[in-house]
């Protein structure tokens, strides 16, 4: 069972790695990935919303579909909402096994298809006052594309 | 019916949700997104251009032929930006 979790704080990467460790012997790597809010063309911030309820079950669903696909020991997903600043994080994904490979696929699985299939969205507040919501890239639909698979 | 809106489809209609009781026409989530396209400005510009909106029925993804019927928790949004 994956640990998934929904907040406004920021989240600690060691904090978690460690949690995620904690106690085992069997597991032989944790891979992470962090993303981070950039200060792209004036950016001050982002304000990010979700669907509560639905985001919960999707991300889940979509570490289940992790789990069965790789030999996974743990897996953590945070996504923080609200108001986010430049350099600050804005997501968390672990994952960790017994050998490096699934660790490093299931991670960069998790975070390709958290892009395109779970509830959040990011509006883009300038320094100028100006607002802008984030649309959908038609790249990320291709890079999650990847890991589909004839069922 | 129970729907949602987030996003700028939140904005454009001006409430994050609200209770509808649609004529019993309204079989299907395109269908559903027409009629409330017609239900007062802010919805009409939300829903100008459906292929820009995203839909969930009871907290799963679907599409436009997606049935709907009383009770349902109906979401309508832009497609999806987190990560």
């Amino acid at each position: 069972m994956a640990r998934v979790v929904i907040q406004e704080a920021p989240f600690d990467l060691a904090a978690e790695s460690a949690a995620l460790t904690a106690g085992r012997t069997d597991i032989g790597g944790v891979a992470s990935f962090v993303g981070i809010c950039r200060a792209d063309d004036g950016l001050s911030a982002m304000v990010l919303e979700h669907y509560p309820g639905m985001t919960e079950r999707a991300i889940a669903r979509i570490a289940a579909e992790a789990e069965a696909r790789w030999p996974l020991s743990g897996c953590t997903v945070i996504h923080r909402v609200g108001r986010i600043e430049p350099g600050e994080p804005i997501v968390l994904v672990l994952t960790a096994s017994a050998h490096r490979v699934a660790a490093l696929e299931s991670c960069a699985f998790l975070i390709d298809w958290l892009k395109t299939r779970a509830p959040f969205w990011k509006r883009e507040v300038f320094a100028d006052g100006r607002e802008r919501w984030v649309e959908a890239k038609a790249e990320d639909d291709a890079i999650a594309a990847r890991w589909d698979r004839a069922a | 019916m129970r729907l949602l809106y987030f996003a700028w489809v939140r904005q454009r209609i001006g409430v994050a949700e609200e209770e509808v009781s649609p004529p019993p026409e309204v079989t299907d989530v395109g269908r559903l997104l027409a009629w409330l396209a017609a239900c007062g400005p802010g919805h009409a510009a939300a829903f100008a251009d459906p292929r820009q909106v995203r839909a969930a029925v009871n907290q799963e993804f679907v599409g436009p032929d997606h049935p709907v019927k009383p009770g349902d928790e109906v979401a309508f949004f832009p497609p999806v930006t987190g990560g």
